[in-house]
């Protein structure tokens, strides 16, 4: 059981556990400090220098993300000094980044633009340092136009830390700095495997998926392309699949989904080849029944076999648990012990 | 490939061999191919990908091939305050390419480099593995033609 | 074997150089040397002694820090002192062989000075301007001995420290070290004692040290001497620290554009492994203990200790947020300790020599003595070594002779891009970690950089700030687009399209830097600009407001002329013009057209000097005009 751990933030007492960053323990106590690199599934980074603070008895003003809580520690997260200097670092990037929101797919859930507007921030005060960026517009479902991007470097770290692919990573130096992949390959040509996971991280409108549209609400359902059973939140939007996100309270998959289950569930839910009732095969082709009629004509017939003759096989798209519940009817109901699965991953 | 295979049997499967093994690619090949790359990247464990990113990082990789001869123009304090600027200026008359080019024929590459340590002759010059000193724009064709 | 078994055989190697039976030449070739011709003149030197049918032996040694005469020769006949020539080209060299060797001239006048007491009206070497005020420690051996020989290491008291060392705890030779006094040679002047200890009392194994060799900074060259001179004296430096700290392995960062340095730390690094110096059981003591070489790869950052340490780790080399700090979690996640090659040497001299005689050079603060390169506009550029807490004013004019050409001294350069310029009317100052601070620039790794009245302020900023742009790692914002910023606003000034704002937006965003950027680059990146505006405020609002630059150096802000009275029409520079911007007819005075110069000023350097017809004026072209903001 980790350690408690008192300390004092802006003068207010806050408790934490042991081997928690200053930030994520000012957030967790409703206390706001500017982040942009920062995020909480990745190693800490201390690249933006948003969230710089001053504490009692360090130099300098350390990165919050990057210093862990201790007993007795003063922290002050605002103040002349720290504003003019955070100040400076957000208006560089805002002078190295294009200047039309509202041309941008991530507007108004730009994380950029959020610690812009926290620090009232209204005009641009630097040269415009911007130079035109190439654009990646390889992948069917995201893009990555690297004109947005603050190199904050969330996704290249996404691609080490939590999907281990490797396929972007940050490439050359200084402001040269870009994220990009092998020999600068396309995304599409590389061994990336399109799961999103880095767009789901990107703060700015940088890697976005294509058609994005803002869902009026969410439905929290688990994903059925495989049984791993990720747990995910459809969007809808005028009766209509828009987006995926991952649920980062899912038990199997803490928020991460595959490439099926991020850009694949609306197409496949709404595709006109699905069935969507039970067909039952008879002389005039198959045809449609309900469940009641279709369930019945399989007992009737079940009856007529041995359980050594009968076989089942579930589905890979079902979950776990309705596997589970195959294979005990199989064993329990049916008597036969020939059960598969037809996942062969 | 033959020669990045050798080179790789030399070193450990650790990526702390990584710069190590793109030191020795470019001595023998002049430059670092991508399939090197691709190659260090398989013997160490990382991802191209990754391979590409610490070797862009770093100014002494190259990635086009370069010329018979190498000149290396130092852009260093020393060099920068006793005019340096006119003897790069003069190279890339002499030999019609720019910094990080090589020319059509394929003799000579001509870089920047930010230091060579031989400040207290500023400028300074290398041609290959000679170092030349005090050098002055009038020195320059002379310099380039002693090598050919 | 052990070391007193080598010292007689040392001792003997060492005695026939110096009191030998037939002549010895040594030749200093250290990459100054050999880039001033030192190979031809010592190709020069066997062939003459083969023409001569001289029985002698040839040195090569390492620089003593005169480059600004090289190649230096040393000759020692036999019964006569070791006599040092400068200046040497193959043909004169030969000529001073013969000289001396066959008619028994010693040539005094092309020699240098005398090592001992002045003789053949010759002058006492280290009484001369240049030498007299140095005090040798790091460098002690430096131009002396041939690197390659460890025998005269060996002679000249190297290793007796580590064995002195080895015969103490740990923690003794810790308390030696703080007690000298020493600070890192590096730039930040930590306490060496102290970072060594907290080395030793981390948790974690195996421990790891790191000599940082990679002297990044454009101007300093005292690593790369160091380490062509006399590597051992590092090497054994670096092994009294692992039995300090406890430390199993070391690695030896050293940048790839100092091919020579590294051959020699091969070499040594052999030679040590061949008499028992590495691997296990080091002389006996049961310490156990290896070293190798990491090559850099052409980034500046890399200086910095974690960028270093992700360096060797086979990463990009980008500097990672501090603490926690190298000694308790480095290379690997374990203890690790770097230090600056001149930390070394130092270390290797203060065990032989004790904390109290290194203690006894320098100021309070500062103890010791500190190398330093000069380079640039100075008579007398070269490597020296002086005591802390001597004057500017006795570096530059007394050591380093002045300034050539007549002209005057504008500033020094310390520090290297993180550093700043200290003005001509500041050289009173005398130079110590302390000292140097408080005037806005630092010490940094040596180098001093002297510019004249012909060298632009602003334009030295500039150049700095085009530095720490290419060399910024990227990673934290200040740093990677504060840089850009700052660049982009000096370079505006320097082609006349400067605003009276771009003073205060550089004093504040340099600040924010300082205090924002995640690593020493981008703390000190605006340095450079931050302390010219400081000391030369004159020189930017000339060129912000009347668009001029003094200098004469900034382009944009000059332009060249041909006074048709003094031109004969050679049609030299009509020839050497890159533009076509000169036309005339052979004989009849040339003009230049303005709106095609490029200013790039061939047609001045070709100008033959007896007519002296082109002349550089403040440009009345466009600049004049406030430009457009682009």
């Amino acid at each position: 059981m980790a350690q408690t751990v008192k300390f004092t933030i802006d003068g207010k007492q806050v408790t934490s556990t042991e081997g928690t960053t200053v930030l994520e323990a000012a957030l967790s106590a409703g206390i706001f400090i500017p982040n942009l690199c920062f995020h909480p599934d990745l190693e800490p980074y201390g690249g933006c220098r948003m969230c710089i603070v001053e504490i009692q008895g360090m130099r300098g003003m350390p990165t919050s993300c990057t210093i862990k809580v201790a007993e007795g520690m003063i922290v002050k997260t605002f103040g002349p000094e720290i504003d003019k200097t955070r100040r400076d670092a957000l208006q560089l990037l805002l002078a190295n980044h294009p200047t039309d929101c509202l041309a941008c797919v991530k507007n108004q859930r730009c994380e950029l633009q959020k610690v812009a507007a926290y620090m009232g921030v209204t005009e641009r005060t630097m040269q415009r340092t911007a130079r035109p960026q190439a654009v990646d517009e390889s992948n069917p479902f995201f893009k990555l136009d690297r004109n947005y991007c603050i190199l904050c470097a969330r996704c290249t770290r996404t691609c080490n830390e939590i999907t281990c692919v490797n396929a972007i990573d940050l490439v050359s130096r200084g402001d040269e700095t870009r994220v990009s992949l092998f020999q600068d390959q396309q995304f599409m040509e590389s061994i990336c495997r399109s799961c999103g996971e880095c767009v789901a991280r990107c703060p700015v409108g940088a890697l976005v998926s294509k058609n994005t549209v803002i869902p009026s609400s969410e439905v929290l359902t688990t994903c059925c392309y495989c049984a791993v059973g990720c747990s995910m939140y459809l969007g809808v939007r005028d009766g209509k699949i828009v987006s995926v996100r991952g649920n980062s309270e899912g038990k199997s998959n803490k928020g991460k989904l595959c490439v099926k289950g991020r850009f694949g569930i609306a197409e496949f839910v709404t595709h006109p080849d699905r069935l969507t009732s039970p067909l039952v095969k008879g002389e005039n082709g198959q045809v449609q029944a309900s469940w009641d009629d279709a369930l019945q004509i399989v007992a009737d017939r079940f009856k007529t076999y041995s359980p050594d003759e009968i076989a089942v096989v579930a589905s890979a798209r079902t979950t776990n648990e309705d596997v589970y519940a195959v294979q005990k009817l199989a064993r329990a109901v049916l008597g036969t012990n020939n059960v598969d699965n037809c996942a062969r991953l | 490939m033959q020669q990045i295979s050798d080179i790789l049997s030399f070193h450990r499967a650790d990526r702390s061999d990584l710069i190590p093994i793109l030191h020795e690619v470019q001595s023998r090949l002049g430059y670092i191919p991508p399939e090197a790359m691709q190659a260090a990247a398989d013997h160490v464990g990382m991802s191209a990908s990754e391979v590409y990113g610490v070797a862009t990082f770093y100014s002494a990789f190259k990635f086009k091939p370069v010329g018979r001869h190498c000149v290396k123009a130092c852009r260093g304090t020393a060099c920068h305050v006793k005019g340096s600027e006119k003897i790069l200026a003069e190279i890339e008359k002499a030999l019609g390419i720019k910094d990080g080019d090589t020319s059509a024929d394929g003799e000579y590459s001509l870089e920047t480099v930010a230091c060579l340590g031989s400040c207290a002759l500023a400028p300074v010059l290398v041609v290959d593995e000679r170092v030349y000193g005090r050098v002055t724009p009038a020195r320059v064709k002379s310099i380039l033609r002693g090598e050919r | 074997m052990n070391l007193s078994g080598l010292r007689e055989q040392a001792n003997n190697a060492w005695k026939a150089v110096n009191e030998p039976s037939r002549p010895q030449v040594l030749v200093g070739q250290a990459t100054c040397g050999e880039a001033s011709g030192a190979g031809e003149v010592n190709h020069s030197i066997l062939e003459t002694l083969k023409r001569l049918g001289i029985e002698a032996d040839v040195h090569s040694v390492g620089c003593i820090g005169a480059c600004y005469c090289e190649p230096l020769v040393d000759i020692v006949k036999p019964g006569a002192p070791r006599i040092c020539y400068h200046s040497m080209t193959p043909a004169l060299v030969s000529e001073l062989l013969e000289d001396y060797l066959v008619k028994d001239n010693p040539r005094p006048d092309l020699a240098l000075g005398v090592w001992g007491e002045s003789r053949f009206g010759i002058p006492a070497l280290f009484e001369l301007p240049m030498f007299k005020p140095q005090m040798r420690i790091a460098l002690r051996n430096a131009g002396v001995i041939d690197p390659e020989n460890m025998m005269h290491y060996i002679a000249r008291g190297g290793y007796t420290g580590l064995e002195r060392a080895l015969k103490m705890a740990p923690e003794a030779v810790i308390a030696e070290i703080e007690k000298s006094g020493l600070r890192g040679r590096g730039g930040a002047g930590f306490s060496t004692g102290l970072k060594w200890k907290l080395c030793r009392q981390a948790k974690g194994s195996p421990k790891y040290i790191i000599c940082n060799a990679d002297e990044g900074d454009p101007g300093a060259f005292m690593d790369r001497d160091l380490l062509e001179s006399d590597p051992h004296a590092v090497l054994e430096g670096i092994l009294t620290g692992a039995h300090a700290m406890g430390a199993a392995e070391g690695i030896i960062y050293i940048r790839a554009e100092y091919p020579l340095a590294i051959k020699r730390l091969v070499k040594a690094i052999s030679q040590m492994r061949d008499i028992g110096l590495l691997g296990k059981n080091i002389l006996g003591s049961g310490f156990d203990f290896d070293l190798r070489i990491v090559m850099g790869a052409g980034a500046f950052v890399c200086g910095e200790e974690t960028a270093m340490m992700n360096s060797i780790m086979g990463r990009r080399g980008t500097p990672r947020p501090r603490p926690p700090f190298p000694a308790e979690s480095g290379l690997w996640g374990k203890p690790t300790s770097i230090n600056n090659v001149e930390t070394w040497a130092c270390v290797s001299a203060i065990m032989e020599k004790g904390a109290d005689w290194f203690s006894s050079f320098g100021t309070e603060k500062s103890k010791g003595t500190k190398t330093f390169s000069l380079a640039g506009k100075i008579n007398r550029t070269g490597l020296i070594e002086v005591p802390m807490g001597i004057t500017l004013q006795e570096i530059i004019f007394g050591i380093g002779g002045g300034i050539p050409g007549g002209k005057s001294l504008k500033a020094v350069q310390t520090g290297g891009p993180s550093g700043g310029c200290i003005p001509a009317s500041m050289l009173s100052l005398p130079v110590d970690y302390e000292a140097l601070t408080k005037a806005g620039s630092y010490i940094g790794s040596g180098g001093m950089i002297v510019l004249d009245e012909d060298n632009c302020m602003v334009e030295t900023a500039r150049y700095f700030l085009s530095f720490t742009t290419s060399e910024s790692c990227g990673k934290c914002v200040p740093c990677r687009l504060g840089t850009r910023q700052l660049l982009t606003i000096l370079t505006d000034i320097t082609q006349g399209k400067g605003k009276p704002q771009d003073i205060p937006a550089i004093l504040g965003l340099g600040k924010s830097m300082r205090q924002g950027s995640l690593c020493g680059l981008g703390q000190g990146a605006p340095n450079p600009a931050m302390t010219t505006i400081a000391y030369f405020r004159e020189e930017y609002d000339e060129h912000i407001n009347s668009h001029v630059c003094r200098a004469g150096e900034c382009r944009a802000l000059i332009s060249y002329t041909i006074i048709a009275e003094r031109c004969k029409g050679c049609a030299i520079c009509l020839r050497a013009c890159p533009s076509a911007a000169i036309t005339g007819e052979k004989g009849k005075p040339h003009v230049i057209d303005i709106s095609k110069c490029s200013q790039c000023g061939n047609c001045l350097d070709v100008c033959p000097k007896k007519f002296n017809a082109v002349v550089k004026v403040p440009a009345a072209g466009p600049a004049a005009v406030p430009a457009a903001k682009g």
